[in-house]
């Protein structure tokens, strides 16, 4: 069973992310990058399938050049080779922009599940997995707390707000998973040395049969209009409870109506 | 006037609250026209409450195949009456599935993608709140219809009687939309308390409460408000209550009209589900906890006093 982890890189959430005043895009440079916190669950769960099933795990990342640092770490964790679209081309994509590349990647690539996170801390909107699957028409098998292969058939427990659904497809399929499902493993010292020696392959849009004006911030379907920052929240009341706490949070409700 | 479509979610055949809010947007665009996407007869319970809060046309696809697979058939289904009724946009209650429906429906449109917008203009300018409510955004679709996904509590639904006409609109599935198959659906959210991520009053627990059993000093508190009950990760790590209660970056983001943290420190994860609820009340014995730096009222107190106090107080009140 061969898998491709989809990796995202990030801007720190410790950190003071910002836009770009300039082009409105995320300002990659403001804080440091860290691999995108759920997609070391994905990494995890590429690399048990492959204990589990055989194969091999590859990464596959659409970013920037600091990109590498990212890819590094995963490939510590033990996937055995990475795939990075690099091209500065890509800058300022929007979701539906970075799937197509993902798709053409992909594309290259021998692979019976895609395993992506659920959710990206940048961006938020937990719809490049779902994209992937419609454009390469395979099964999509999304926030899953659990999955499990049987030859060629893929079930996982889909999370659903009140419990969870159980979907079955078979593969291709291209799947997301929650934080929960697994415990991402440290990379090991061994890990780390031998991951220096890994192949990643760099691949340009060119290389994916992909133009420019398929990509990037000017071909974008959505754009940034503007922006600001939030203004600070007014400083509220805050009292020590002296016994009438309880009271004074109620008459505060009252008062806004909200009891 | 062109239509507006608002994809309905509904319950146990009650059209949840941010479809109504998403109604009573959509008059300010156009004509409003629900979309209800589901198994035969799911749409009959809907119809009323549609047609009070401004649907003048309700769009049904009733298929089994639409309620059998996992999200494609929703999105071609959409996409069928979009092709039907050429709207202005779609607006879709944010959600996870909804927000991968909407994706989907994207990719079908070929049109531009917006989500978890918070207001929309006139001029189809969307408001976001991104990196923990520390920035707004603009955004616009500036291709294709504009499929937009909104947060619960955008806006405050209002009745606005209109004829609520049921179109039925029979969609042939591709095979594309059939390669993820639904076998089993399974709840786990127990009791009767409103949903956490569409709720106008969450009560959210922290490390402060110690131990599972005193959780149900938080749940108490929630009961006396009609409020949902969420927790921070901390709780959830330590298993006291369930994964689907955490909130925060790496759980569900909520903005109720009122949010109590009580025993939550607020770390900058916590606050990046919750930073842009109306109201924030703090209850924690920390004076320098970062929750008060956001919070509209704190009582710096033992929460094991404050918040029966409290809970006991609010029954009094309400009678
Ligand atoms: C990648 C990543 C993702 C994360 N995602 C999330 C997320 O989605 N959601 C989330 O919540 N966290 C998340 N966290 C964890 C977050 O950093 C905090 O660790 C967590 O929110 C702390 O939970 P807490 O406030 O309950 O606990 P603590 O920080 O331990 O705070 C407990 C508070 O209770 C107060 N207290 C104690 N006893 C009493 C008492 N008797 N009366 C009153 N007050 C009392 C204390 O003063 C303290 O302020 C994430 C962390 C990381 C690294
Ligand atoms: N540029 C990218 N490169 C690789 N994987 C990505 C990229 N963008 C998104 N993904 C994957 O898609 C998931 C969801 O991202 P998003 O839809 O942006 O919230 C992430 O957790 C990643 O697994």
């Amino acid at each position: 069973m061969n898998v491709v982890v989809l990796v995202k890189q990030v801007p720190d959430t410790e950190g003071n992310r910002k836009l770009d005043p300039g082009d409105h895009t995320v300002d990659r440079a403001a804080v440091d990058p860290v691999i995108n916190y759920i997609d070391e669950f994905a990494i995890e769960e590429g690399l048990r399938l492959k204990e589990a099933h055989g194969g091999e795990v590859t990464i596959l990342t659409v970013g920037p050049e600091r990109a590498t640092e990212s890819i590094r770490k995963a490939l510590s964790m033990g996937a055995d080779k990475a795939v990075h679209v690099l091209d500065d081309a890509l800058h300022g994509s929007d979701a539906l922009q970075t799937a197509h590349v993902l798709a053409k990647a992909l594309g290259t690539l021998e692979w019976d599940v895609a395993v992506a996170g659920s959710e990206a801390t940048d961006s938020r909107m937990a719809v490049v997995p779902a994209l992937l699957a419609g454009l390469l028409d395979v099964a999509q098998l999304t926030q899953a707390r659990k999955v499990t292969v049987d030859g060629s058939s893929v079930t996982v427990e889909r999370v659903t707000e009140g419990g969870y659904e159980v979907v079955e497809g078979s593969t291709p399929a291209v799947l997301s998973v929650v934080e929960k499902i697994n415990d991402p493993r440290y990379p090991s010292f061994k890990g780390i040395m031998a991951a220096k020696s890994k192949p990643v392959t760099v691949l340009g849009l060119s290389d994916l049969g992909l133009d420019q004006s398929d990509v990037g911030l000017a071909n974008a379907a959505s754009e940034v209009v503007s922006f600001e920052n939030a203004p600070p929240r007014q400083a509220g009341q805050i009292v020590k409870d002296d016994g009438s706490g309880a009271v004074q949070i109620a008459d505060f409700l009252a008062a806004k109506k909200l009891i | 006037m062109a239509e507006v479509l608002v994809l309905v979610d509904a319950a146990d055949g009650t059209v949840k609250k941010p479809t109504l809010e998403l109604l009573t947007a959509a008059r300010s665009l156009g004509e409003p026209a629900a979309v209800v996407i589901g198994a035969p007869g799911a749409a009959a319970a809907t119809k009323g409450a549609l047609a009070e809060f401004g649907a003048a046309k309700i769009y049904v696809v009733e298929d089994e195949d639409a309620s059998g697979y996992s999200v494609a058939p929703k999105a071609e289904a959409l996409a069928a009456v979009a092709a039907q009724a050429s709207p202005a946009a779609v607006l879709i209650p944010s959600s996870n599935e909804n927000k991968e429906v909407a994706a989907r429906l994207a990719l079908e449109l070929g049109a531009g993608l917006i989500t978890d917008a918070v207001d929309l203009g006139a001029d189809l300018a969307a408001t976001q709140s991104i990196f923990g409510g520390s920035i707004t955004v603009q955004a616009k679709v500036t291709r294709g219809v504009p499929v937009i996904t909104f947060r619960p509590n955008s806006f405050t639904p209002e009745p606005a009687p209109a004829a609520g006409e049921e179109v039925p609109v029979a969609v042939a599935f591709s095979d594309g939309a059939k390669r993820a198959r639904i076998v089993d659906r399974v709840t786990e959210a127990k009791g009767s308390r409103p949903q956490l991520t569409d709720a106008s009053v969450v009560v959210s627990g922290g490390r402060g409460i110690g131990k599972a059993e005193n959780f149900d000093i938080i749940e108490k508190l929630a009961d006396s408000l009609g409020a949902a009950v969420g927790a921070s990760r901390a709780v959830v790590d330590a298993g006291w209550v369930g994964h689907q209660m955490q909130v925060g970056q790496t759980g569900v983001t909520v903005s109720p009209q009122l949010y109590i943290a009580v025993g939550i420190s607020g770390a900058i994860q916590h606050r990046a589900g919750m930073q842009t609820s109306k109201t924030i009340v703090a209850i924690n014995k920390d004076a320098e906890a970062p929750i008060f730096e956001l919070a509209d009222f704190g009582v710096v107190g033992d929460l094991f006093q404050v918040a029966p106090q409290l809970t006991e107080e609010i029954a009094r009140r309400r009678g």
